[in-house]
């Protein structure tokens, strides 16, 4: 129920009532209400829900969030002595 | 897709399950609150690969899990009427009542209309004057902003002809709730990362204060997911209760502002029922007095609902985590996706869904990888 797809916004217009857009799903386009998010550009990344952007999608934090993941675990692997190496020395 | 797949990468998660079983000293009990994060942790087997040290209990986040059975007996009877076009989000539809679902009013003759957006019931209204077209209004906050809009711009059309079954329901004073219980066995919480997208981290502060409980605010995708639990682990094992970001790409401290004002104009803090749950002290939404006239139940008369539960269903139990769903004695027998009993059997965030959906048939320990 709280799914939210990310997606990037590729048109904005006004319908009448509100700010409105279409997003670009990696190929499939839907209309979304962009009436929470009036800084939101065409070309900026976005979270939809039930046909509302409800937050922008900061691609910055995205990539420092990878690069925390992929240097999960590597400082302590480069770290650790391996066994063999132990052995050879005592 | 862009901004899913990189969350989903194999090679990461085994890192990051190599980290958990290498900061995991002791047992610990971690709940996810979101249905969305329950559905990403048994479709992965998250759950399996962990150390057998940890334990996940899902938590009461799906909407369609909670949302009351007087609720549902109430759009079953507004349904079911002449003049009425019912617009619903799709997995209300098999919702079990006291004596059918939303399914069978429309077999029975009812214009029960499954919308993907809630403006599309807006649309039904001011395409059908003639016609009371009233949407089923559920969902945690994430939801919320969507339906207020509906409300907000049918006020604004003039539309006298639209109205709504409003049961929303608030994630913080359910945590409050479980922290309460005396049966209590959380010690760490993955916070829901979209209903933080919306309602921004403070509210979470005064809980992790309170009760000296970790909260983490996490997403969805199997990364996401792994990243909260690590987050919360580290907390747990060096004695700290904190508030984290662990879905920063997606969650701002102060939330979504536009959003937070148009919730607080069109809707008001309620006690509300939870289904299986009982009642929670201010844990929901109502329609403000300013919207009031779009109130479905005033509009109809559905006071006189007299509500019956099944009595093999045991949702409440799993809902709370006090029971897996494979330790039902009804799952998979009397109560299957097709032949539910209970809602946590028939929403796609429900655990019982999630557990038969994966072949979850038989309960297990963890099975770990590390043997």
């Amino acid at each position: 129920m709280c799914l939210g797809i990310p997606g990037r916004i590729i048109e904005i217009y006004d319908n009448g009532l509100t700010r409105m857009g279409k997003v670009d799903f990696n190929g499939i386009v839907k209309e979304v209400c962009l009436a929470y998010l009036p800084e939101l550009q065409v070309g900026d990344y976005t979270i939809v829900h039930v046909g509302f952007a409800i937050t922008r999608l900061d691609e910055e934090s995205a990539h420092e969030t990878l690069a925390l993941f992929q240097s999960l675990g590597v400082l302590e692997e480069e770290l650790q002595p391996n066994t063999e190496d132990r052995h050879e020395i005592s | 897709m862009k901004y899913l797949d990189e969350f989903r990468d194999p090679e990461l998660a085994r890192r990051m399950f190599d980290q958990i079983r290498r900061i995991t000293t002791r047992s610990w009990a971690i709940m996810e609150v979101c249905g969305g994060q329950t559905h990403s942790i048994i479709r992965n087997g998250i759950d399996q690969l962990l150390p057998p040290e940890i334990e996940l209990i899902h938590g009461p986040g799906c909407p369609v899990c909670v949302t009351p059975l007087e609720i549902i007996d109430k759009a079953l009877a507004i349904a079911a009427r002449p003049e009425v076009i019912f617009c619903s989000f799709g997995d209300m539809l098999r919702v079990p009542g006291s004596r059918k679902d939303l399914f069978r009013v429309k077999s029975e003759g009812g214009d029960v209309r499954v919308v993907y957006s809630p403006l599309d019931a807006v649309k039904l209204a001011q395409q059908h004057p003639d016609r009371e077209v009233v949407f089923f209004a559920i969902g945690f906050e994430t939801t919320a902003p969507a339906n207020a809009m509906a409300v907000y711009q049918a006020a604004r059309l003039g539309l006298k002809n639209f109205s709504m079954l409003v049961s929303h329901v608030l994630v913080p004073p359910a945590i409050r709730a479980i922290m309460e219980s005396p049966s209590n066995r959380v010690q760490g919480f993955l916070a829901a990362g979209h209903v933080c997208s919306v309602m921004g981290t403070a509210e979470y502060q005064p809980l992790v204060e309170k009760y000296r409980v970790p909260i983490v605010v996490t997403g969805f995708e199997p990364l996401d997911v792994l990243e909260g639990i690590r987050r919360v682990i580290l907390q747990l094992e060096q004695g700290r209760a904190e508030l984290e970001n662990a879905y920063e790409r997606a969650v701002r401290p102060e939330g979504n502002v536009a959003a937070k004002q148009m919730l607080a104009d069109v809707f008001t803090v309620t006690d509300r029922a939870w289904r299986g749950i009982g009642v929670i002290p201010r844990s929901g939404w109502r329609l403000s007095d300013r919207y009031a006239a779009f109130d479905a139940e005033r509009r109809f008369d559905v006071s006189n609902i007299q509500t019956t539960e099944s009595v093999l269903c045991r949702s409440g139990e799993v809902l709370q985590g006090r029971l897996k769903p494979n330790q039902c004695p009804a799952f998979g027998k009397e109560c299957t996706p097709r032949t539910p009993l209970g809602a946590t059997m028939v929403s796609s965030e429900g655990a019982c869904a999630a557990y038969y959906q994966y072949g979850r048939f038989i309960p297990t320990a963890n099975v770990g990888m590390n043997g």
